[in-house]
């Protein structure tokens, strides 16, 4: 579905990503874990299509989307749900009209009709009666609810959670992760979730890969990689600093 | 002796740089602007913005620059008996000079500054990347707009506080400093030119284009959270209003 070859990304100097190979497997829930700074999101985002490569090839669906041109890159990202960190809602506009957005962007419906849509999808995260709601007067998980929302307006074939249970308390983690399982089994979609949560991963994932110097250094089902024999996998999923 | 080369060169290399990607923003929206679809709400939105929300403010200014520039012309001329030509220099002024330019540096204050803030507010929460990963590109979104906006309503908001300083003018050399009103009107119609006016407005869309090109590219490249958004804030009505004022000399120098 996604694949990543030899992909490297530096910043002012400073290696992020060095010659990294990934693949995301179709339809499964695969999280990412590495250390906080260490690149998850720089690597998230290279998936998209948001940064582009200082070298490597990113295929999605067989397309390597790094020579490809605005156009077909849209085009290509209309496959694509995200659900950013902070949830990255529209200030300017209320839920109904965040979840909205896409449909509206994209498809010719009746404006009643996106209205409609949107108010199934708010439903399908556990939100009612939040249309009229600015992102404002959300807490930290109605945010990431709508924010999911809005992920999935378009029924994407790919979703991309970014830290998806961040800032939020153990019962709310527990929501979302629930919600992520449940979207996916709902829609069939690739999941690509960048984690720092060790629980959180273990319980959702299908698979698992640690990022580490811009590698990625162990990949395989959650019993694998418990199981690994790589210390620094071992001490990070044990959450010992040395 | 390198090592202080290097220090001095560095405004200019950054100058360089922030001129280049304002070059390129600028030809992004050219491009955007044409290309299908036409935001025509967003554009409207952000005429009522832009426009209708300034208008209060730059009526003000300009009834009181009016009102000061007869009140200092009428003390100037009298010296010499000219106070006949109170009107023809205050609408000469305000027509060429004073309407567009202090249009312009209020707009500039008041959505100059807003669109540096609301497009650094959304860079640094992630929504500029949000629109990309929906397949909307953020310039045709957001930037198009707002430079659209700017370019059409200044010059509206400029020809209202021409007449507004006018009036202003009228009412202190008329009817408080005594000069006779047919005169002060004869003067204003002998003296001032379509061309003041005309060229007032090409110049007033200008500092329309620039205050909103910079203004929305200060916000689009912000980086470094709230910090980095009061900073784009700060640079865009600073680079904004200098940037309008020296290319007032130029434009001036080359129309008039």
């Amino acid at each position: 579905m996604i694949r990543l070859e030899q992909v490297s990304k530096a910043f002012k100097g400073q290696i992020v990503l060095d010659h990294l190979d990934l693949e995301i497997e179709k339809g499964k829930i695969t999280v990412i874990i590495g250390q906080s700074g260490g690149g998850k999101s720089v690597l998230l985002k290279h998936m998209i299509g948001l940064i582009r490569p200082d070298s490597g090839h990113i295929y999605v669906n067989g397309i390597d989307i790094v020579s490809l041109d605005d156009k077909k890159l849209n085009d290509i990202r209309k496959k694509f749900g995200m659900l950013f960190q902070a949830a990255a809602l529209f200030d300017s506009m209320n839920v109904g009209e965040n979840v909205a957005f896409p449909l509206i962007e994209h498809t010719r419906l009746p404006r009643k009709e996106i209205m409609k849509i949107a108010e199934e999808k708010l439903l399908r995260v556990g939100l009612k009666n939040v249309s009229h709601k600015m992102p404002s007067e959300l807490s930290g998980g109605m945010r990431k609810r709508v924010g999911l929302a809005r992920a999935i307006a378009l029924d994407p074939e790919i979703i991309l959670f970014d830290e998806p249970t961040t800032g939020l308390d153990p019962v709310m983690c527990d929501a979302i992760d629930r919600l992520i399982v449940e979207t996916q089994k709902q829609t069939e979609a690739t999941c690509v979730i960048i984690s720092h949560d060790i629980p959180s991963t273990f319980k959702i994932a299908n698979k698992i890969a640690m990022l580490y110097q811009g590698k990625i250094i162990e990949m395989g089902t959650p019993d694998e990689v418990r199981s690994s024999t790589n210390p620094v996998v071992q001490n990070f999923i044990e959450g010992k600093s040395t | 002796m390198i090592y202080f080369l290097e220090l001095a060169g560095r405004p200019i290399k950054l100058f360089v740089e922030e001129s280049g990607k304002i070059v390129l923003l600028f030809l992004s929206a050219l491009t955007w602007l044409v290309r299908p679809p036409l935001r025509l709400r967003l554009i409207a939105k952000q005429m009522e913005f832009v426009g209708v929300q300034s208008l209060s403010v730059v009526m003000i200014t300009a009834a009181f620059a009016g009102m000061v520039l007869a009140l200092q012309t009428y003390y100037g001329f009298r010296m010499f008996g000219g106070e006949s030509l109170v009107g023809a220099t205050v609408a000469l002024s305000l027509t060429r000079e004073l309407g567009p330019v202090f249009t312009a540096l209020m707009v500039t204050g008041r959505a100059g500054s807003a669109m540096a803030a609301e497009l650094g507010t959304m860079k640094v929460t992630e929504q500029v990347d949000a629109l990309y990963t929906m397949s909307v590109n953020p310039v045709q979104y957001l930037i198009v707009p707002r430079i659209l906006a700017a370019v059409l309503m200044v010059p509206i908001l400029t020809i209202l506080a021409d007449f507004i300083g006018i009036v202003g003018g009228y009412f202190v050399g008329v009817h408080l400093l005594g000069i006779n009103s047919g005169i002060f009107m004869a003067r204003i119609v002998e003296f001032v030119e379509m061309d003041d006016i005309t060229n007032g407005l090409i110049k007033s869309a200008f500092f329309g284009l620039i205050l909103s090109l910079i203004g929305t590219f200060k916000g689009f490249y912000t980086t470094g959270g709230a910090e980095g958004v009061g900073k784009a804030t700060t640079e865009a009505v600073v680079y904004a209003s200098v940037s309008i004022l020296i290319s007032d000399y130029i434009l001036t120098a080359l129309m008039f």
